[in-house]
């Protein structure tokens, strides 16, 4: 059994293979490239660095979003077409979830954040030891969805690479339950998706489609003027 | 195998020596942008990611083939909207890549031109009119994948003057084909400006005209006169369809060319299409345009161009991202 597993949901980009439970190689950087120029050849050399055939791949394991439409897309779009080509099921894993993994073990919440632009973020709280969600991935403004998660009562550690557009808000009204986690330890790793992925169910590989947890401009737009029509 | 999605159409296809196709599968994606009144490039990509595997699935069991009977995979590169370039490459990429197959990435308008040799061997020096709803161009060929591009739009691209007129006219997106129906049912149609340009180009321009027609439906309305949309349509249309019959007759005369192609969704145009086939009658110069699917886009015209490009040994790699602006060069 040999896993990839991709992840360019933000600007970093994270891959893996797993063969029976060992990490054979991993990668991760966070150079701001575009991923539709360097994901498939960095996928490439990791494997044939690894020595692993397209045709010897038995799961493709992918972050789904949210994070940037046209990242999750990427990575979604590789995933579902190798996993197609090749006939191997393919499993969509919560990119929040992916660097939720990152502070796993904390004892209390942790709290992915990818920013969204204007104060908003993708972001999600999961309980620290079992990474179960404790609310859904959503887009969210940021102090509002903080001010919530205070009324938990619980320590959370905070992860991704955007933390730090936040930190000063999160001090600010999280005061001493607010915790970090590490700059090396908040990048996505393709290794933890992997071991999330081996726990979720495969999904139907024509019909995965990213989880963008936000409509978009047009349509919001369009609603907003449908509404004023009936009022 | 081509595989197409730089607008709103997701599409693959098989053919086979470039010349004929095996299967050609379309998934248009009208229907979600009409609403908007035009393609809006978000939704659009969504809908690539939904679409591309079930569009590839579908080209190779019509054909009744299996991915390793494929030579080469041959992709839209651009240019076209970003985002929905990048879902056809980066799925190109990674069925390449699953089945070790050659990549080549086609110019979108290189993919227009070469829609003629699914039906219709193409002779050489040849001149393509290329008009769509992004393009209004017209190509001089010498031989197999020489592009020289000896006229262009300085402004809208022909099918966006159409959008924009059809709109004033409050008529439903594309408007295309709703003018052209409208211009059909006219007998006195309005006069507009015909914007030739300086002496001896080949260039159009198009943002004009659509002035015209705007301040003309204005003024109308100022003085509360009723406006036959038939007549407005129709005087668009015919100073659309006379400029650009000229142009591509004194280019097709002037370069002594041994056929005229036309490609492209306004191609399409029956007022358009009945004009350029009655020009060059009379010249006796070959005028051929394809059928209605080929001339909108479509991923068989993208095997046909890739075909040509593989024959050359032009490669493209991994490393092949959507270009939106890509310019149209030669392949030799
Ligand atoms: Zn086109």
């Amino acid at each position: 059994m040999i896993y990839l597993g991709i992840d360019t949901s933000n600007s970093p980009l994270a891959i893996a293979l797993i063969e029976d439970g060992v990490v054979l190689i991993e990668e991760t950087s966070n150079l701001k490239i575009n991923h539709s120029l360097t994901a498939m050849p960095a996928i490439e050399e990791m494997m044939k660095k690894a020595k692993v055939l397209p045709a010897d791949l038995t799961h493709i394991a992918v972050a789904e979003g949210p994070g940037s439409y046209t990242g999750v897309r990427i990575g979604l779009t590789i995933a579902k077409t190798l996993a197609w080509s090749l006939k191997i099921p393919l499993h969509p894993v919560s990119s929040l979830k992916v660097l939720a993994a990152n502070g796993q073990g904390f004892d209390g919440l942790v709290c992915p954040i990818m920013d969204a632009r204007r104060g908003t973020a993708f972001i999600g709280l999961y309980e620290g030891v079992s990474l179960e969600p404790v609310t859904a991935d959503q887009h969210s403004d940021v102090k509002s969805f903080l001010l919530k998660a205070k009324e938990l009562g619980l320590p959370i550690l905070f992860t991704g690479v955007d933390v730090a557009l936040h930190e000063a808000l999160i001090i600010e009204i999280l005061g001493e339950a607010a915790h970090f986690s590490g700059v090396q330890n908040r990048l996505p790793r393709a290794s933890n998706l992997i071991l999330l992925a081996q726990d979720t169910l495969e999904s139907d590989v024509h019909h995965a489609v990213p989880e963008y947890r936000r409509i978009t401009e047009a349509e919001a737009n369009y609603n907003k003027a449908q509404e004023g029509q009936t009022l | 195998m081509g595989i197409e999605t730089s607008c709103d159409e997701t599409a693959a296809s098989i053919v086979k020596n470039g010349k004929e196709i095996v299967s050609n599968v379309v998934a248009s994606q009208i229907e979600s942008h009409k609403r908007f009144g035009g393609v809006v490039p978000e939704i659009a990509s969504r809908h690539h990611v939904e679409q591309i595997t079930l569009v590839i699935e579908e080209a190779l069991q019509l054909a009744e083939m299996e991915p390793h009977q494929l030579d080469a995979v041959a992709v839209t590169e651009g240019p076209g909207l970003v985002g929905a370039l990048l879902i056809g490459v980066n799925a190109a990429k990674a069925f390449a890549f699953a089945h070790q197959l050659p990549l080549v990435g086609v110019h979108h308008i290189a993919g227009h031109i070469y829609a003629n040799r699914l039906e219709q061997e193409m002779e050489f020096p040849l001149l393509a009119l290329v008009i769509s709803g992004g393009h209004t161009e017209l190509i001089h060929m010498k031989e197999h994948g020489d592009f020289t591009v000896i006229g262009e739009t300085r402004d809208d691209a022909a099918g966006e003057a159409y959008d924009k007129v059809a709109r004033t006219l409050n008529l439903p997106y594309p408007g295309g084909p709703h003018i052209d129906r409208l211009a059909h049912a006219s007998n006195d149609a309005v006069v507009f400006p015909r914007i030739w340009l300086e002496e001896g180009s080949y260039d159009f321009s198009f943002s004009g005209l659509k002035s015209s027609v705007l301040n003309y439906m204005h003024n109308a309305a100022q003085r509360g006169e009723h406006v036959a949309p038939e007549s407005v349509a129709a005087g668009f249309q015919n100073s659309v369809v006379e400029v650009v019959t000229g142009k591509t007759m004194r280019a097709a005369e002037e370069y002594g060319v041994r056929q005229v192609i036309a490609a492209g969704g306004v191609a399409a145009n029956k007022g358009l299409r009945h004009s350029l086939e009655i020009a060059f009658k009379e010249k006796e110069i070959p005028f051929y345009i394809p059928p209605l699917p080929l001339c909108t886009d479509n991923a068989a015209m993208i095997a046909a161009a890739g075909t040509v490009m593989y024959q050359k040994g032009l490669y493209g790699n991994m490393a092949m991202n959507g270009r939106p602006g890509m310019p149209l060069t030669s392949w030799i």
